[in-house]
Protein backbone atom coordinates (compact mmCIF):
# COMPACT_ATOMS: atom_id res chain seq x y z
CA UNK A 1 0.00 0.00 0.00
CA UNK A 2 0.96 3.66 -0.79
CA UNK A 3 -0.09 6.03 1.41
CA UNK A 4 0.58 9.15 0.24
CA UNK A 5 0.73 11.87 3.12
CA UNK A 6 1.43 15.26 1.71
CA UNK A 7 1.28 18.29 4.63
CA UNK A 8 -1.84 18.84 3.91
CA UNK A 9 -3.26 17.11 7.48
CA UNK A 10 -6.23 19.43 7.81
CA UNK A 11 -5.90 20.68 11.85
CA UNK A 12 -2.37 21.69 10.70
CA UNK A 13 -2.82 24.63 9.13
CA UNK A 14 -4.29 28.08 11.70
CA UNK A 15 -6.70 29.15 9.37
CA UNK A 16 -9.91 29.16 11.81
CA UNK A 17 -11.88 30.31 14.62
CA UNK A 18 -10.14 30.51 17.80
CA UNK A 19 -7.23 28.53 16.88
CA UNK A 20 -5.29 29.54 19.76
CA UNK A 21 -7.26 27.46 22.21
CA UNK A 22 -8.72 25.49 19.68
CA UNK A 23 -6.84 23.16 18.06
CA UNK A 24 -8.93 20.88 15.76
CA UNK A 25 -12.50 19.75 15.84
CA UNK A 26 -14.60 16.70 14.73
CA UNK A 27 -17.75 15.50 14.48
CA UNK A 28 -18.40 12.06 14.30
CA UNK A 29 -21.61 9.89 13.27
CA UNK A 30 -21.68 6.19 14.94
CA UNK A 31 -24.39 3.99 12.40
CA UNK A 32 -25.03 0.76 12.01
CA UNK A 33 -26.63 -1.57 9.01
CA UNK A 34 -29.88 -2.85 9.53
CA UNK A 35 -30.38 -6.92 9.67
CA UNK A 36 -26.35 -7.46 10.30
CA UNK A 37 -25.27 -7.89 14.22
CA UNK A 38 -23.35 -5.37 15.81
CA UNK A 39 -19.62 -5.91 14.94
CA UNK A 40 -18.20 -7.87 18.08
CA UNK A 41 -21.32 -10.41 17.04
CA UNK A 42 -20.86 -10.61 13.98
CA UNK A 43 -18.52 -13.66 11.97
CA UNK A 44 -15.67 -13.05 10.01
CA UNK A 45 -18.10 -13.58 6.89
CA UNK A 46 -20.63 -10.85 7.81
CA UNK A 47 -17.47 -8.62 8.84
CA UNK A 48 -16.28 -8.96 5.48
CA UNK A 49 -19.49 -8.43 3.65
CA UNK A 50 -19.71 -5.12 5.59
CA UNK A 51 -16.76 -3.87 4.66
CA UNK A 52 -17.40 -4.56 0.82
CA UNK A 53 -20.97 -3.12 1.36
CA UNK A 54 -19.06 0.28 2.97
CA UNK A 55 -16.38 0.39 0.54
CA UNK A 56 -19.55 0.20 -3.18
CA UNK A 57 -21.63 2.57 -0.97
CA UNK A 58 -18.37 4.83 -0.12
CA UNK A 59 -16.83 4.88 -3.05
CA UNK A 60 -19.78 5.46 -5.24
CA UNK A 61 -21.11 8.09 -3.07
CA UNK A 62 -19.15 11.25 -3.78
CA UNK A 63 -18.98 12.13 -0.54
CA UNK A 64 -16.15 14.45 -0.64
CA UNK A 65 -12.71 14.79 -3.42
CA UNK A 66 -10.11 11.95 -3.62
CA UNK A 67 -11.66 9.11 -1.40
CA UNK A 68 -8.96 6.58 -0.93
CA UNK A 69 -9.98 3.20 0.83
CA UNK A 70 -7.91 1.56 3.11
CA UNK A 71 -7.70 -2.08 3.72
CA UNK A 72 -6.34 -2.44 7.61
CA UNK A 73 -5.78 -5.72 7.03
CA UNK A 74 -3.11 -5.53 4.32
CA UNK A 75 -1.47 -2.17 5.85
CA UNK A 76 1.60 -2.52 7.75
CA UNK A 77 1.79 -2.10 11.29
CA UNK A 78 3.34 1.74 10.66
CA UNK A 79 0.68 3.09 8.45
CA UNK A 80 -1.73 2.16 10.69
CA UNK A 81 -0.34 3.93 13.29
CA UNK A 82 0.31 6.93 10.91
CA UNK A 83 -3.44 7.01 11.04
CA UNK A 84 -4.04 7.04 14.35
CA UNK A 85 -1.07 9.85 14.85
CA UNK A 86 -2.98 11.97 12.39
CA UNK A 87 -7.16 11.12 13.83
CA UNK A 88 -8.08 9.49 11.63
CA UNK A 89 -8.63 6.32 12.92
CA UNK A 90 -9.24 5.15 16.45
CA UNK A 91 -6.59 3.05 18.07
CA UNK A 92 -8.56 0.19 18.24
CA UNK A 93 -9.12 0.29 14.65
CA UNK A 94 -5.77 0.07 14.23
CA UNK A 95 -4.91 -2.90 16.86
CA UNK A 96 -8.27 -4.78 16.14
CA UNK A 97 -7.41 -8.29 14.69
CA UNK A 98 -11.14 -8.51 11.95
CA UNK A 99 -11.62 -7.27 8.76
CA UNK A 100 -11.68 -3.60 8.97
CA UNK A 101 -11.33 -0.68 6.60
CA UNK A 102 -11.33 3.17 6.65
CA UNK A 103 -12.12 5.58 3.87
CA UNK A 104 -9.94 8.55 3.67
CA UNK A 105 -10.70 11.90 1.51
CA UNK A 106 -7.98 13.33 -0.37
CA UNK A 107 -7.73 16.48 2.44
CA UNK A 108 -7.86 14.43 4.90
CA UNK A 109 -10.91 16.22 6.44
CA UNK A 110 -13.38 12.99 6.08
CA UNK A 111 -12.85 9.35 7.35
CA UNK A 112 -15.21 6.58 7.54
CA UNK A 113 -14.21 3.68 9.98
CA UNK A 114 -15.59 0.50 8.95
CA UNK A 115 -15.93 -2.42 11.71
CA UNK A 116 -14.93 -0.22 14.60
CA UNK A 117 -17.34 -0.91 17.47
CA UNK A 118 -20.21 0.28 15.03
CA UNK A 119 -20.58 -0.76 11.41
CA UNK A 120 -19.97 2.83 10.35
CA UNK A 121 -17.70 5.45 12.40
CA UNK A 122 -17.92 8.62 9.79
CA UNK A 123 -16.11 11.63 10.93
CA UNK A 124 -15.30 15.24 9.88
CA UNK A 125 -12.15 17.45 10.98
CA UNK A 126 -11.25 20.96 10.62
CA UNK A 127 -8.66 23.27 12.56
CA UNK A 128 -10.36 25.79 14.84
CA UNK A 129 -13.77 25.78 16.16
CA UNK A 130 -15.75 25.18 13.43
CA UNK A 131 -18.26 22.51 14.19
CA UNK A 132 -21.51 23.85 13.38
CA UNK A 133 -19.77 23.85 9.61
CA UNK A 134 -18.89 19.94 9.99
CA UNK A 135 -22.48 19.52 11.47
CA UNK A 136 -23.66 20.48 8.36
CA UNK A 137 -20.91 18.62 6.07
CA UNK A 138 -21.37 15.12 7.90
CA UNK A 139 -25.25 15.08 7.72
CA UNK A 140 -24.74 15.79 4.05
CA UNK A 141 -22.36 12.74 3.87
CA UNK A 142 -24.81 10.80 6.25
CA UNK A 143 -27.80 10.97 4.13
CA UNK A 144 -25.67 9.88 1.21
CA UNK A 145 -24.57 7.01 2.61
CA UNK A 146 -28.23 6.19 3.37
CA UNK A 147 -29.63 7.12 0.69
CA UNK A 148 -27.77 3.31 -0.23
CA UNK A 149 -28.25 1.39 2.97
CA UNK A 150 -30.26 0.95 6.10
CA UNK A 151 -29.56 1.75 9.54
CA UNK A 152 -30.37 0.38 12.18
CA UNK A 153 -33.06 2.67 13.93
CA UNK A 154 -35.69 2.78 15.99
CA UNK A 155 -38.39 5.86 16.77
CA UNK A 156 -37.91 5.39 20.62
CA UNK A 157 -33.93 4.85 20.91
CA UNK A 158 -32.87 6.62 17.56
CA UNK A 159 -29.77 4.95 15.73
CA UNK A 160 -29.14 1.83 17.67
CA UNK A 161 -25.69 1.49 18.39
CA UNK A 162 -23.53 -1.63 20.08
CA UNK A 163 -23.24 0.18 23.13
CA UNK A 164 -26.20 2.19 25.01
CA UNK A 165 -23.70 5.13 25.46
CA UNK A 166 -23.47 6.42 21.84
CA UNK A 167 -27.33 5.81 21.05
CA UNK A 168 -29.73 8.14 19.80
CA UNK A 169 -27.86 10.92 17.35
CA UNK A 170 -24.92 8.51 17.19
CA UNK A 171 -23.57 11.70 17.15
CA UNK A 172 -19.72 13.00 19.29
CA UNK A 173 -18.44 16.48 18.96
CA UNK A 174 -15.22 17.39 19.79
CA UNK A 175 -12.43 19.93 20.32
CA UNK A 176 -8.84 19.28 20.50
CA UNK A 177 -8.03 22.35 23.13
CA UNK A 178 -4.90 23.77 24.24
CA UNK A 179 -5.28 24.79 27.50
CA UNK A 180 -1.18 25.54 28.72
CA UNK A 181 -2.41 28.72 30.85
CA UNK A 182 -5.24 26.98 32.31
CA UNK A 183 -2.30 24.33 33.30
CA UNK A 184 0.39 26.38 34.62
CA UNK A 185 -1.88 28.38 36.76
CA UNK A 186 -3.57 25.05 38.20
CA UNK A 187 -6.60 25.68 37.07
CA UNK A 188 -7.52 23.20 34.84
CA UNK A 189 -8.62 20.33 37.75
CA UNK A 190 -11.74 23.29 37.69
CA UNK A 191 -11.99 22.51 34.13
CA UNK A 192 -12.04 18.73 34.73
CA UNK A 193 -14.76 19.11 37.52
CA UNK A 194 -16.79 22.10 35.19
CA UNK A 195 -16.57 19.51 32.45
CA UNK A 196 -17.82 16.47 34.31
CA UNK A 197 -20.86 18.36 35.47
CA UNK A 198 -22.10 18.96 32.45
CA UNK A 199 -21.70 15.47 31.15
CA UNK A 200 -18.64 16.19 29.08
CA UNK A 201 -15.76 13.82 28.76
CA UNK A 202 -12.43 15.25 28.89
CA UNK A 203 -9.50 12.86 27.39
CA UNK A 204 -6.12 12.91 26.05
CA UNK A 205 -4.22 13.59 22.80
CA UNK A 206 -5.72 10.02 21.31
CA UNK A 207 -8.88 10.27 22.78
CA UNK A 208 -10.17 6.63 24.76
CA UNK A 209 -7.82 5.80 27.53
CA UNK A 210 -5.08 8.47 26.40
CA UNK A 211 -3.80 10.54 28.77
CA UNK A 212 -2.87 14.37 28.30
CA UNK A 213 0.07 15.35 26.34
CA UNK A 214 1.53 19.20 25.93
CA UNK A 215 -1.51 20.66 27.63
CA UNK A 216 -3.86 19.16 25.23
CA UNK A 217 -7.34 18.08 26.16
CA UNK A 218 -10.00 16.23 24.02
CA UNK A 219 -13.06 17.01 24.92
CA UNK A 220 -16.64 15.91 23.74
CA UNK A 221 -20.15 15.92 24.25
CA UNK A 222 -21.48 12.16 26.33
CA UNK A 223 -25.08 12.07 26.41
CA UNK A 224 -26.13 11.38 22.70
CA UNK A 225 -29.72 10.42 23.06
CA UNK A 226 -32.91 12.97 24.53
CA UNK A 227 -31.83 15.80 22.35
CA UNK A 228 -31.54 17.12 18.71
CA UNK A 229 -28.38 17.56 16.85
CA UNK A 230 -28.77 21.08 16.22
CA UNK A 231 -29.46 21.18 20.18
CA UNK A 232 -26.59 19.70 21.30
CA UNK A 233 -24.70 21.22 18.64
CA UNK A 234 -26.06 24.58 20.24
CA UNK A 235 -25.31 23.72 23.63
CA UNK A 236 -21.51 22.81 23.05
CA UNK A 237 -20.20 25.38 20.73
CA UNK A 238 -22.72 28.20 21.85
CA UNK A 239 -22.69 27.65 26.08
CA UNK A 240 -19.85 25.47 26.95
CA UNK A 241 -16.71 25.66 24.47
CA UNK A 242 -16.84 29.79 24.93
CA UNK A 243 -16.64 29.96 28.88
CA UNK A 244 -13.97 27.45 28.36
CA UNK A 245 -12.41 29.43 25.62
CA UNK A 246 -12.30 32.59 27.49
CA UNK A 247 -11.54 30.75 30.75
CA UNK A 248 -7.89 29.75 29.14
CA UNK A 249 -7.68 33.54 27.33
CA UNK A 250 -7.77 34.87 30.52
CA UNK A 251 -5.11 33.22 32.10
CA UNK A 252 -3.14 33.99 29.79
CA UNK A 253 -4.03 37.57 29.73
CA UNK A 254 -3.08 36.83 33.22
CA UNK A 255 0.44 35.62 32.79
CA UNK A 256 0.93 38.34 30.69
CA UNK A 257 -0.07 41.15 33.06
CA UNK A 258 1.20 39.66 36.17
CA UNK A 259 3.71 37.07 35.28
CA UNK A 260 5.40 37.82 32.26
CA UNK A 261 8.91 36.98 33.37
CA UNK A 262 7.73 33.46 34.74
CA UNK A 263 6.21 33.14 31.41
CA UNK A 264 8.95 34.04 29.04
CA UNK A 265 11.19 32.04 31.25
CA UNK A 266 8.87 28.67 30.52
CA UNK A 267 8.66 29.87 26.67
CA UNK A 268 12.17 30.29 26.48
CA UNK A 269 13.46 27.47 28.41
CA UNK A 270 11.20 25.39 26.10
CA UNK A 271 13.06 26.58 23.25
CA UNK A 272 16.77 26.16 24.41
CA UNK A 273 15.79 22.94 25.01
CA UNK A 274 14.50 21.93 22.26
CA UNK A 275 17.24 23.48 20.24
CA UNK A 276 19.97 22.03 21.98
CA UNK A 277 18.57 18.16 22.95
CA UNK A 278 20.26 15.48 21.91
CA UNK A 279 17.44 12.82 22.84
CA UNK A 280 13.66 13.40 23.62
CA UNK A 281 10.82 11.45 24.22
CA UNK A 282 7.44 12.14 22.77
CA UNK A 283 5.88 13.24 26.02
CA UNK A 284 8.78 15.73 26.74
CA UNK A 285 8.85 16.95 23.03
CA UNK A 286 4.82 17.66 23.04
CA UNK A 287 5.32 19.36 26.37
CA UNK A 288 7.77 21.74 25.30
CA UNK A 289 6.08 22.55 21.87
CA UNK A 290 3.23 22.98 23.80
CA UNK A 291 5.18 26.06 25.36
CA UNK A 292 6.13 27.35 22.20
CA UNK A 293 2.59 27.23 20.96
CA UNK A 294 1.67 29.53 24.06
CA UNK A 295 4.34 31.69 23.17
CA UNK A 296 3.75 32.44 19.42
CA UNK A 297 0.09 33.11 20.29
CA UNK A 298 1.28 35.32 23.04
CA UNK A 299 3.26 36.98 20.36
CA UNK A 300 6.65 36.28 22.53
CA UNK A 301 8.13 34.71 20.10
CA UNK A 302 7.27 36.48 16.87
CA UNK A 303 10.13 34.08 14.58
CA UNK A 304 8.39 30.74 14.68
CA UNK A 305 5.22 30.24 12.35
CA UNK A 306 2.64 28.19 14.38
CA UNK A 307 1.65 25.87 11.36
CA UNK A 308 5.43 24.79 11.71
CA UNK A 309 5.01 24.42 15.40
CA UNK A 310 1.61 22.34 14.73
CA UNK A 311 3.77 20.08 11.96
CA UNK A 312 6.46 19.27 14.47
CA UNK A 313 3.74 18.02 17.16
CA UNK A 314 2.49 15.49 14.65
CA UNK A 315 6.36 14.57 13.00
CA UNK A 316 7.39 13.93 16.59
CA UNK A 317 5.07 11.23 16.51
CA UNK A 318 6.56 7.39 16.36
CA UNK A 319 5.54 6.67 12.97
CA UNK A 320 5.77 9.86 11.64
CA UNK A 321 9.08 10.07 12.83
CA UNK A 322 10.28 6.80 11.48
CA UNK A 323 8.19 7.47 7.74
CA UNK A 324 10.29 11.44 8.01
CA UNK A 325 13.66 9.19 8.00
CA UNK A 326 12.45 5.93 6.62
CA UNK A 327 13.75 3.63 8.76
CA UNK A 328 12.36 1.49 11.74
CA UNK A 329 13.63 3.03 14.61
CA UNK A 330 13.70 1.34 18.36
CA UNK A 331 13.23 3.99 21.07
CA UNK A 332 16.39 4.75 21.84
CA UNK A 333 16.90 5.93 18.05
CA UNK A 334 13.31 7.66 17.93
CA UNK A 335 14.27 10.12 21.03
CA UNK A 336 17.87 10.65 19.19
CA UNK A 337 15.70 11.33 15.78
CA UNK A 338 13.26 13.30 17.32
CA UNK A 339 15.96 15.25 18.90
CA UNK A 340 17.90 15.89 15.83
CA UNK A 341 14.59 16.96 14.18
CA UNK A 342 13.98 19.45 16.13
CA UNK A 343 17.18 21.01 15.84
CA UNK A 344 17.27 21.18 12.55
CA UNK A 345 13.50 22.91 11.71
CA UNK A 346 13.76 25.20 15.09
CA UNK A 347 17.66 26.61 14.31
CA UNK B 1 -25.79 19.66 59.51
CA UNK B 2 -24.72 15.86 59.70
CA UNK B 3 -22.96 14.27 56.52
CA UNK B 4 -24.93 11.71 54.95
CA UNK B 5 -24.41 7.68 55.51
CA UNK B 6 -23.97 5.13 53.14
CA UNK B 7 -26.60 3.28 52.46
CA UNK B 8 -24.37 0.38 53.17
CA UNK B 9 -22.66 1.16 56.25
CA UNK B 10 -21.73 3.68 58.50
CA UNK B 11 -19.33 5.70 56.43
CA UNK B 12 -19.57 9.42 54.48
CA UNK B 13 -21.73 8.81 51.54
CA UNK B 14 -19.23 10.81 48.83
CA UNK B 15 -21.73 9.54 45.91
CA UNK B 16 -25.48 10.84 45.59
CA UNK B 17 -27.82 10.06 42.91
CA UNK B 18 -31.05 11.23 42.91
CA UNK B 19 -33.70 9.99 40.58
CA UNK B 20 -37.44 10.66 40.09
CA UNK B 21 -39.86 8.06 38.35
CA UNK B 22 -43.21 8.31 37.81
CA UNK B 23 -43.78 10.93 40.53
CA UNK B 24 -41.47 8.39 43.24
CA UNK B 25 -38.52 9.91 44.28
CA UNK B 26 -35.37 7.83 44.61
CA UNK B 27 -32.02 8.43 46.72
CA UNK B 28 -28.95 6.55 46.45
CA UNK B 29 -26.01 7.65 49.02
CA UNK B 30 -22.88 5.49 48.83
CA UNK B 31 -19.58 5.68 50.28
CA UNK B 32 -16.38 5.87 48.69
CA UNK B 33 -15.78 1.88 48.71
CA UNK B 34 -19.57 1.12 48.38
CA UNK B 35 -19.85 2.87 45.10
CA UNK B 36 -16.21 1.92 43.94
CA UNK B 37 -18.04 -1.68 44.13
CA UNK B 38 -20.95 -0.82 42.58
CA UNK B 39 -18.38 0.30 40.21
CA UNK B 40 -19.78 4.59 40.08
CA UNK B 41 -16.40 6.00 41.70
CA UNK B 42 -13.02 5.79 40.50
CA UNK B 43 -10.23 7.64 40.15
CA UNK B 44 -10.63 11.15 38.58
CA UNK B 45 -8.16 10.66 35.68
CA UNK B 46 -10.66 7.83 34.81
CA UNK B 47 -11.83 8.54 31.35
CA UNK B 48 -15.44 9.11 31.78
CA UNK B 49 -16.33 7.12 28.78
CA UNK B 50 -14.75 4.14 30.71
CA UNK B 51 -16.57 5.18 33.88
CA UNK B 52 -19.99 5.35 32.14
CA UNK B 53 -19.05 1.80 30.44
CA UNK B 54 -18.40 0.41 34.06
CA UNK B 55 -21.68 2.94 35.35
CA UNK B 56 -23.98 0.85 32.82
CA UNK B 57 -22.26 -2.54 33.43
CA UNK B 58 -22.96 -2.53 36.91
CA UNK B 59 -26.48 -0.31 37.41
CA UNK B 60 -27.71 -3.40 34.92
CA UNK B 61 -27.01 -5.81 38.25
CA UNK B 62 -29.48 -3.11 40.18
CA UNK B 63 -32.08 -3.50 37.24
CA UNK B 64 -35.09 -5.45 36.51
CA UNK B 65 -34.63 -9.34 36.90
CA UNK B 66 -32.26 -10.28 34.78
CA UNK B 67 -33.88 -12.36 31.21
CA UNK B 68 -33.02 -15.72 31.07
CA UNK B 69 -34.05 -15.82 27.38
CA UNK B 70 -31.47 -14.72 24.75
CA UNK B 71 -31.88 -11.84 21.91
CA UNK B 72 -33.74 -14.56 19.35
CA UNK B 73 -32.46 -12.34 16.34
CA UNK B 74 -28.41 -12.99 17.62
CA UNK B 75 -28.56 -15.19 20.62
CA UNK B 76 -26.85 -12.53 22.83
CA UNK B 77 -27.56 -12.81 26.41
CA UNK B 78 -28.23 -9.96 28.71
CA UNK B 79 -25.52 -11.94 30.86
CA UNK B 80 -22.57 -11.04 28.16
CA UNK B 81 -23.74 -7.84 27.64
CA UNK B 82 -23.21 -7.06 31.00
CA UNK B 83 -20.10 -8.31 30.85
CA UNK B 84 -18.71 -6.43 28.31
CA UNK B 85 -20.87 -3.64 27.87
CA UNK B 86 -22.19 -4.17 24.17
CA UNK B 87 -25.18 -5.72 22.54
CA UNK B 88 -25.34 -7.98 19.83
CA UNK B 89 -27.82 -6.52 17.10
CA UNK B 90 -29.97 -4.05 16.83
CA UNK B 91 -33.06 -6.31 17.81
CA UNK B 92 -31.33 -6.58 21.35
CA UNK B 93 -32.70 -3.32 22.35
CA UNK B 94 -35.86 -4.90 21.65
CA UNK B 95 -35.45 -8.45 23.49
CA UNK B 96 -33.91 -7.10 27.06
CA UNK B 97 -35.61 -3.43 26.73
CA UNK B 98 -37.01 -3.58 29.68
CA UNK B 99 -34.07 -4.07 31.31
CA UNK B 100 -32.29 -1.69 29.74
CA UNK B 101 -34.55 1.50 29.54
CA UNK B 102 -33.66 2.63 33.06
CA UNK B 103 -30.12 2.17 32.90
CA UNK B 104 -29.79 3.69 29.47
CA UNK B 105 -31.84 6.50 31.05
CA UNK B 106 -28.75 6.86 33.46
CA UNK B 107 -26.55 6.90 31.28
CA UNK B 108 -27.84 9.71 28.97
CA UNK B 109 -28.61 11.85 31.95
CA UNK B 110 -32.27 10.88 32.10
CA UNK B 111 -33.22 10.68 28.17
CA UNK B 112 -35.24 7.69 27.25
CA UNK B 113 -36.08 9.05 23.19
CA UNK B 114 -34.80 10.12 20.69
CA UNK B 115 -35.46 13.75 19.32
CA UNK B 116 -32.88 13.84 16.61
CA UNK B 117 -32.41 12.99 12.80
CA UNK B 118 -34.58 9.84 11.54
CA UNK B 119 -33.32 8.19 8.53
CA UNK B 120 -35.07 9.13 5.01
CA UNK B 121 -35.64 5.63 4.18
CA UNK B 122 -36.61 3.92 7.61
CA UNK B 123 -39.11 6.90 8.14
CA UNK B 124 -40.13 6.95 4.42
CA UNK B 125 -40.98 10.42 4.67
CA UNK B 126 -40.73 13.74 6.28
CA UNK B 127 -44.86 13.57 7.23
CA UNK B 128 -43.88 10.73 9.06
CA UNK B 129 -40.91 11.95 10.56
CA UNK B 130 -42.77 14.80 12.03
CA UNK B 131 -45.91 12.03 13.12
CA UNK B 132 -43.25 10.22 15.18
CA UNK B 133 -41.56 13.34 16.40
CA UNK B 134 -44.96 14.64 17.24
CA UNK B 135 -45.96 10.93 18.98
CA UNK B 136 -42.87 11.30 20.95
CA UNK B 137 -43.31 14.74 22.23
CA UNK B 138 -46.98 13.72 23.41
CA UNK B 139 -45.44 10.59 25.16
CA UNK B 140 -42.92 13.08 27.16
CA UNK B 141 -45.59 14.95 28.32
CA UNK B 142 -48.34 12.18 28.75
CA UNK B 143 -45.43 10.78 31.06
CA UNK B 144 -44.53 13.89 32.92
CA UNK B 145 -48.70 14.16 33.82
CA UNK B 146 -49.00 10.88 34.69
CA UNK B 147 -51.32 9.88 31.82
CA UNK B 148 -50.35 6.56 31.86
CA UNK B 149 -53.32 5.13 29.71
CA UNK B 150 -52.60 8.12 27.07
CA UNK B 151 -48.82 7.34 27.99
CA UNK B 152 -49.68 3.31 27.14
CA UNK B 153 -51.88 4.15 23.91
CA UNK B 154 -48.85 6.35 22.68
CA UNK B 155 -46.07 3.94 23.24
CA UNK B 156 -48.22 1.64 20.83
CA UNK B 157 -48.47 4.11 18.87
CA UNK B 158 -45.27 4.45 17.90
CA UNK B 159 -44.39 0.87 18.24
CA UNK B 160 -46.48 0.64 14.86
CA UNK B 161 -43.40 3.30 13.15
CA UNK B 162 -40.67 0.77 14.14
CA UNK B 163 -38.83 -0.48 11.25
CA UNK B 164 -37.56 -3.22 13.47
CA UNK B 165 -40.38 -5.13 13.95
CA UNK B 166 -40.82 -6.98 11.32
CA UNK B 167 -44.37 -6.74 9.13
CA UNK B 168 -45.02 -4.03 11.49
CA UNK B 169 -46.97 -1.13 9.49
CA UNK B 170 -48.10 2.27 10.40
CA UNK B 171 -51.12 2.63 12.62
CA UNK B 172 -51.64 6.37 13.04
CA UNK B 173 -54.34 7.96 12.15
CA UNK B 174 -55.17 11.34 11.31
CA UNK B 175 -55.22 12.62 14.96
CA UNK B 176 -58.13 15.44 15.70
CA UNK B 177 -56.37 16.35 18.62
CA UNK B 178 -54.62 19.94 18.80
CA UNK B 179 -51.16 19.73 17.87
CA UNK B 180 -48.45 21.77 19.03
CA UNK B 181 -46.68 23.55 16.17
CA UNK B 182 -43.46 21.94 15.61
CA UNK B 183 -40.66 24.23 16.33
Amino acid sequence: MTMEFAAHCPWLSDDGPDTDVVMSCRVRLARNLARFPFVSRADEAQRKELCNIARQVVLSSNLAEGVIWVDLNHATARDRQLLVERHLISKNLAEADIPRAVAVSGDETLSVMVNEEDHLRMQLLAPGLRLVELVERINVVDDAIEAKVDYAFSPRWGYLTACPTNLGTGIRLSVMMHLPALKLTSEIDRVRRAAKDLHLAVRGYYGEGSESAGDFYQISNQVTLGSSEQDLLREFDQRVLPRIIEYEQHARRMLVDDNATLLDDRIHRALGTLRSARLLGAEEAMKLLSRLRLGVHLGRLPDLDITAINRLLLQVQPAHLQTYVAADLNSEQLREARATLMRQTLQ
Amino acid sequence: MNPLKCDYCDKPAVVHEVTVKNGQKNEVHLCEEHAQEAGVALPSHQPLNELLSKFVISQTSRAKATPKKPCPTCGMTYRRFRQTGNLGCPDCYQAFEEQLAPLIQRAQNGADHHRGKTPRRAGASDDRQLQIRQLVRELDEAVADEKYERAAQLRDRLRGFDPQSPGSKAVVKPDNEPHQSES
